[in-house]
């Protein structure tokens, strides 16, 4: 065990616990949007940066493990800043209307954003043109409401198995693509398992014709868990 | 006491966001005591006037014509406020900006390809900007009230705090969409 400070508080955890796990199994709340419990861990959107007093640099809490006598502030006003300023990032890299999305009302993008209190976004806006796919019997993508959480690839390739998505470019030009860049109607790995859709935090994909309250439920994380369990 | 001085504009947008300001029912009694509108949709007064106190304005600035009011509203006004997702972000009003020459080609849209018979593209109509902006682009913004449309509670919320000389605090307030 492992005996650390987060936010004043004395706690005991496992060897190479996450801070992240360390924080919430001590109901501190941390934001995520990358991070599904289940998958492994990307720390890609850098939501969940914590500061560890002795150094100057921030940590994101989903990828780092705890260590002895660490004190870790999970909310500090400098924090809260730059985490409304990467909620303010996601919001204006692409096209986000929430008003006529599908995922309006059921969106971790858009809650954070509300939580946080950002009102608006200091960033000019990009009005992108991203291609839709909506070749498959009843999943599509909308890539202009991706944030590259890679939840989605981290879902088909260790729950799934399959394989199917990928990412293509780098930076804000990176696309969710099916096998080699196919459309979703010709991709032969994909066994249209809907889990990508499930695990989606915001209205990137979904289920055609199916509301996103019903589709976006997360039992996907009980299914991760039992299947992760199960010897 | 002196009544506080408000005006409201309705610029690109649905006028959702008036609708909802009226939506305050009876708190809109409670506000009427303290102050006194003077330049609105609701009201039949055609120039801005002056030294007004507070400013709420509806929708994205999407031609000429708003551009020049809303930077005459700016000058003649000591707090403006975004109200809506229209003004806050362009919301829908600026789908178009996605497209090269967007003013062109909703016009082109809008009035040839849709139409029947003998389009033609409207000449006596204020020019559309190249892209449909947020207020804040345009001016500086005080406060923003996000919401497509913001409820009726929220836009009371922010301008009770401001009339008591507070200044709101949207955490867990503010809501896009
Ligand atoms: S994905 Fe979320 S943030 Fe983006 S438009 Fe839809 S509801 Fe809004
Ligand atoms: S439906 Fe299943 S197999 Fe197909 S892309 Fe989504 S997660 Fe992968
Ligand atoms: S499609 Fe959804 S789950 Fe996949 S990377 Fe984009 S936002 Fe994340
Ligand atoms: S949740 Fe940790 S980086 Fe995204």
């Amino acid at each position: 065990m492992v005996n650390l400070k987060i936010d004043g508080i004395e706690v005991e955890v496992p060897k190479d616990t996450m801070i992240l796990k360390a924080a919430k199994d001590n109901r501190i709340d941390i934001p995520t949007l990358c991070n599904l419990e289940g998958l492994i861990s990307y720390g890609g959107c850098r939501l969940c940066l914590v500061e560890i007093s002795g150094s100057s640099k921030l940590f994101p809490a989903c990828t780092t493990p705890v260590s002895p006598g660490m004190e870790i502030t999970t909310n500090s006003n400098k924090l809260k800043e730059y985490r409304k300023m990467t909620i303010q990032l996601l919001l204006s890299e692409r096209t986000h209307i929430c008003s006529v999305c599908v995922a309006n009302d059921h969106c971790e993008l858009q809650s954070l954003a509300n939580q946080l209190g950002v009102d608006h976004t200091i960033f000019e806006r990009n009005w992108t043109k991203e291609e839709i796919d909506s070749t498959h019997d009843f999943l599509v993508i909308d890539r202009n409401r991706c944030i590259l959480c890679t939840r989605c690839i981290r879902v088909c390739d260790e729950i799934e198995g399959v394989h199917t998505l990928d990412l293509r470019l780098r930076g804000k030009d990176a696309q969710i693509i099916m096998d080699m860049d196919n459309q979703w109607i010709n991709s032969c790995s994909c066994t249209s398992c809907r889990k990508c859709s499930n695990v989606c935090p915001v209205g990137a994909i979904y289920i055609e014709g199916e509301p996103v309250s019903h589709t976006k439920k997360k039992d996907i994380v009980e299914f991760i868990k039992t299947r992760r369990n199960r010897k | 006491m002196k009544k506080t001085k408000v005006s409201t504009i309705w610029l690109s947008g649905c006028s959702g966001c008036h609708m909802s300001f009226l939506d305050q029912d009876e708190l809109l009694l409670e506000l009427a005591k303290k102050i006194q509108m003077v330049y609105s949709p609701l009201m039949d007064i055609k120039t801005f006037p002056e030294n007004v106190d507070l400013t709420l304005i509806e929708g994205a600035v999407a031609n000429e014509e708003q551009q020049n009011l809303l930077k005459e509203a700016r000058k003649k006004t000591k707090i403006l406020i975004s109200l809506g997702d229209c003004a806050v972000t362009g919301n829908v009003t600026a789908l178009r900006n996605a497209w090269s020459d967007s003013d062109q080609a909703v016009l082109k849209k809008a009035y040839m390809e849709k139409s029947n018979k003998n389009g033609q593209i409207p000449t006596d109509v204020p020019k559309l900007l190249k892209k449909v902006r947020p207020i804040h682009e345009v001016v500086n913004v005080d406060y923003f009230i996000p919401g497509c449309p913001p409820p009726a509670g929220v836009i009371n919320y922010v301008l009770t705090e401001l009339l008591a000389g507070k200044t709101p605090n949207m955490e867990g307030r503010s809501k896009y969409g």
